[in-house]
């Protein structure tokens, strides 16, 4: 087991070296660090000297991967790409180009991303097997075949939609919770309700669909058929056999996306004013902040890497049978 | 506990105390990027700082037009103007004036803020300017120091920020436009750079280097030395570049660990202004209180002949600020955001595309007016015509749109003829804008209203309002530059010209559309070359553009200040200046040289005239239009007037707490029965789920 951990680890590097170089090239396509010096400083009044000046404070004065004016090994440190990259394989983020430590907008921020998220994603998981359950067990039946179609149609709906839905009839219609905003102890949890809620209706649809499949597929398995032959009734087939088993793909399914929680949802803050790592993230592309988009997408890749690993880690934990070599 | 947590109310996103307290609630979409007045330099960020920092001189809020009074001075600059030996000589000397020195002496007895930089003990040492990371251990913000002090504000405090703003390593984005006019500005710059340049220290100590135009010359008095004559200083002294800036903070925040923690000058600023910011959390909230040392401000009691009428004098001679404090919410979407203000949890609000036709409509003689259910929140509406220009400009350097030639001039002028600016603020911008007829807009000296201010080459005067030339004297003037029909006579082709825009989005389609159709009128082929806005830059930096579109916003209330982007000096290409355009007019040139050093008068205003009548006959630009700002308030808040110049204005504003809290609550009752409604249908929908499991129960029992 730790060799394999090991192994993928190791595996990560070459995959975290190719995102920062994407991220990289993606992001001086669009952007010179002119423009990001003149995003920074303004537009009136502003001269070449202090723009020079603004990139040679922050390290953008330098080529982008091959410094020809250097020599030796100069040709690569010297570079904007070696500078703003070799930092972050040992989670040093560094600064803002507004002067930020990230390491610390990070930690604070993505408690508000999790306060969404978590909730989110419970709530989601026991609705959805509920759901998934229900429409299994109703297999074959006019129930089945409109819960279906009613999870179509949920898929169906761009979450935008749910969301500016959401705002206009709970917020504005009936007025029950605030139409956005955020808060931190007992007085924000009203905050939640709304987004949270969304969240769990937007994805339910998918997730359901998704389940009963997965439910279906254990239905018509060995044992099952056994349990029925022997004469127990189908709701003790399904919620005590067919539950147990399909939990072991439905919690790998959530295991991988567990650390992307951290990451937050960039339509969902944004709409609903919550200061987390999703807005972090838009407001950084917004203001060309290199700094922080390199930081929240090598964030964002490694924790994906992570997501997988336990993934796999989970695996050998809910079924004995499987080793990881 | 929904209910329990804000009065009954569910839907309140603030505290239950909040109804009736002495606070305004208000909203920001941008997050301030620095908060230092030295690099501050745009309204997201004036929206707070222009609370807290006070510079010398600040815009009286009712009268017009705009007016300069002192804030923290004792009167107005005394200007002296002086010869090369440093004699004194009068204004109208204009040949010898060498030097302009500024005096200015501020009022004793105004203290800053509470902050733990000016926190000294008994011997009067101070408490944190000589901390290490050690002692940081426990602090992250700057309520986590025990002790917080105060001290006068000095004329040492306004010299220093000025220091600041020339310093090398502050970028102030004004540095360009002062090193022009302030003496020694450049050599203090290079002393400073070889003081710290290769050092690493982490505080700039500016005290030491000597500005030779700037200096004090008692504890409440300092001199500004400029360069020749420059009228227009005195508006910067209104903006918080000029502000002061007690050296103690500096200090303070450039400690080793604080970077660290961000506790800096862009995070904590501090000031002598009614409020001071007490929580920043540009990601959520950003909350003002007022300032215990603030040292006191009357309303003003005199204003136009209509603010009395308007109940803008009913506060005269007050005690300011008005509020105790002031929350600004961080709204992205506009949806939330017109949500909340139609709920009362926004003071006042702007109005939006999106919420136009809720909110506006126009009577049948095309008078601006709130819709009925707006009238019926008590909701107000206030106007102003921005003191801004959005037009399009011709790249004079352009081989075809360029130049002085007659040819060129007339094909300018006939396309500022087709291009029908009326219609597009109509279409594009819900009527919220004039046509421009020059460069100078309302409210702005040198701008003249009815027949005599018409742009002629564009405009015949008719029944009393100007009326467009029409599309086929525009054809006839087209014929002559050379393209009639569009056809270009020397190579017998259509003629296609370039508009270079940054709006690439799906919604500025129809604009670039109805742009293409506006030129078609003349049978010119109009290519829309759409990019991002920093390939636009580098075009419009590197003169690769024909056509485009741009605007600009006043600094200051004066002229020159709209003038000067069409000044040959300021040429992007040449001299990366503001003249977008790269006009490059001899004649106006030299009027913009004596206009721009002499007071408002007769005579300046025929020299505007002269100038404006060259650009209108050049035609570099086609003039566009200038917007129209609404503002939407609740009836419960007071001393609402538009003032485009100034940005201290939270001071002014008054609450009817009360008030505001019946309205809140009158307008958000939680309506709960479609809940109870939905529950039901939800148990009514796994009603067919009970009948087939008993269904299937009975048939396994069988």
């Amino acid at each position: 087991m730790i060799a394999y951990i090991t192994r993928r680890i190791l595996y990560a590097l070459p995959i975290l070296v190719g995102v920062n170089v994407i991220t990289f090239l993606l992001f001086f396509i669009v952007n010179s660090p002119d423009d990001m010096a003149r995003m920074f400083l303004g537009e009136k009044h502003v001269t070449e000297q202090q723009i020079e000046d603004w990139k040679s404070e922050r390290g953008y004065h330098y080529p982008l991967f091959y410094n020809t004016e250097k020599a030796g090994v100069e040709k690569i440190t010297k570079t904007i790409f070696y500078i703003k990259s070799v930092r972050l394989f040992v989670f040093d983020f560094g600064r803002s180009d507004s002067g930020r430590d990230i390491s610390f907008d990070i930690s604070q921020r993505m408690w508000p991303s999790l306060a969404i998220a978590v909730p989110q994603l419970i709530i989601g998981l026991l609705v959805a097997i509920t759901f998934a359950l229900l429409i299994a067990f109703f297999r074959a039946t006019y129930i089945d075949y409109w819960a279906v179609v009613i999870c179509v149609a949920l898929m169906s709906i761009s979450s935008l939609f749910y969301i500016i839905g959401g705002q206009f009839i709970m917020s504005k219609v009936l007025r029950i919770v605030p139409i956005s905003g955020f808060d931190s102890g007992f007085f924000g949890i009203k905050f939640l309700i709304l987004p949270v809620m969304i969240g769990v209706v937007s994805g339910i649809g998918s997730s359901t669909r998704w389940y009963r499949t997965i439910f279906l597929e254990e239905i018509n398995k060995d044992y099952v058929r056994t349990a029925r032959a022997k004469g127990i009734s189908e709701q003790v087939v399904l919620f005590r056999h067919v539950l147990r088993n399909a939990l072991i793909p439905i919690l790998t399914g959530v295991v991988v996306i567990l650390p992307l929680l951290f990451m937050g949802s960039l339509i969902t803050e944004s709409f609903f004013g919550i200061p987390g790592l999703g807005s972090y993230t838009i407001d950084a592309i917004s203001r060309q902040d290199f700094a922080i988009v390199r930081a929240m997408v090598f964030l964002g890749a490694f924790l994906y890497i992570i997501g997988l690993l336990l993934t796999d880690i989970s695996y050998t934990i809910v079924d004995p049978r499987i080793r990881l070599g | 506990m929904l209910g329990a947590c804000s009065d009954g109310v569910w839907n309140n996103p603030y505290p239950s105390e909040s109804g009736t307290s002495n606070v305004i609630y208000s909203s920001f979409s941008e997050r301030p990027k620095r908060l230092d007045p030295v690099s501050s330099y745009s309204a997201s960020e004036y929206q707070f700082i222009a609370q807290i920092y006070e510079p010398p001189l600040q815009y009286h809020y009712l009268l017009r037009p705009y007016t300069l009074v002192p804030l923290t001075a004792k009167e107005l600059p005394r200007v002296r103007y002086l010869n090369d030996n440093g004699e004194e000589v009068y204004q109208d000397q204009a040949a010898e004036i060498v030097f302009s020195e500024y005096t200015i002496s501020i009022r004793p007895g105004i203290y800053y803020q509470p902050h733990p930089a000016l926190a000294v003990d008994d011997e009067n040492n101070p408490f944190y300017l000589s901390l290490t990371k050690a002692d940081l251990k426990n602090v992250h913000t700057l309520d986590d120091f025990d002790h917080h002090g105060s001290r006068e504000l000095t004329a040492l405090d306004y010299v220093y920020q000025i220091k600041r703003i020339a310093s090398p390593f502050l970028h102030s984005p004004i540095a360009g436009v002062m090193r022009e006019y302030i003496v020694g500005f450049d050599e203090f710059r290079s002393r400073v750079d070889e003081l710290y340049g290769d050092k690493d220290a982490a505080w700039h100590d500016l005290r030491p280097v000597d500005l030779a135009g700037v200096s004090t010359i008692d504890r409440y008095t300092y001199r500004i030395r400029i360069k020749g004559q420059y009228p227009q200083l005195v508006y910067w002294f209104a903006m918080p570049f000029f502000a002061p800036m007690p050296w103690e903070a500096e200090k303070f925040y450039s400690q080793p660990g604080m970077e660290e923690r961000n506790i800096s000058l862009n995070w904590y600023p501090i000031g002598t202004g009614p409020f001071m910011l007490t929580e920043n959390n540009p990601n959520l909230r950003m909350v003002m209180e007022v300032n215990p040392n603030f040292h006191g401000e009357r309303y003003p009691s005199q204003g136009e002949p209509a603010d009395f009428e308007a109940g803008l004098l009913a506060d005269a001679n007050r005690q300011l600020p008005l509020v105790h404090k002031a929350v600004y919410s961080l709204e992205k979407e506009n949806i939330p955001y017109w949500n909340k203000f139609l709920q009362g949890y926004y003071d006042a609000s702007g109005v939006t595309s999106d919420s136009f036709d809720q909110a506006i409509q126009f009577s049948s003689t095309g008078d601006v007016q709130l819709t009925e259910r707006m009238r019926n929140k008590g909701i107000q509406l206030e106007t102003a015509i921005a003191t801004s220009i959005f037009y399009m400009g011709f790249n004079m350097m352009d081989p075809v749109v360029g130049g002085y030639s007659q040819r060129a001039r007339l094909l300018r002028r006939a396309i500022s003829i087709a291009v029908d600016y009326e219609e597009y603020v109509s279409i594009f911008a819900n009527g919220r804008g004039i046509a421009s007829q020059g460069p100078i807009p309302p409210g702005i000296f040198g701008h003249i209203e009815g027949e005599k201010g018409v742009n002629p080459y564009v405009y015949d005067w008719v029944n009393g309002e100007p009326k467009r030339k029409s599309i086929e004297y525009a054809k006839e003037l087209l014929a002559k530059a050379g393209y009639k029909d569009g056809i270009d006579a020397k190579t017998n082709r259509p003629l296609i010209l370039n508009f270079d825009t940054p709006a690439a989005s799906s919604d500025a389609k129809a604009q670039l559309n109805w742009m293409r159709k506006q030129y078609q009128k003349l049978g010119i082929q109009l290519v829309i070359r759409a990019t991002d806005y920093n390939r636009f830059q580098e075009k419009m930096r590197n003169g690769t553009s024909q056509i485009f579109q741009w605007g600009w916003n006043a600094d200051y209330p004066d002229p020159e200040n709209f003038l000067f982007l069409l000044y040959g000096p300021n040429g992007k290409v040449k001299h990366h200046g503001e003249n977008a355009t790269n006009y490059a007019s001899p004649e106006f040139d030299r009027l913009f040289e004596q206009m721009k050093n002499i007071k408002n008068s007769r005579k300046r205003l025929y020299i505007i005239q002269q100038m404006t009548e060259i650009l209108r006959r050049d035609a570099p630009w086609l003039w566009g239009f200038h917007p129209k700002a609404f503002s939407l308030f609740h009836s419960w808040y007071k001393n609402v007037k538009p003032n485009l110049m100034a940005n201290n204005l939270l001071k002014y504003k008054r609450v009817d707490g009360d008030l505001r809290k019946v309205k809140r609550a009158e307008w958000n009752q939680p309506n709960y029965y479609p809940l109870i409604l939905l529950f039901v249908l939800l148990v009514v929908s796994f009603i067919p789920a009970v009948v087939e499991f008993y269904r299937r129960e009975r048939s396994a029992m069988k």
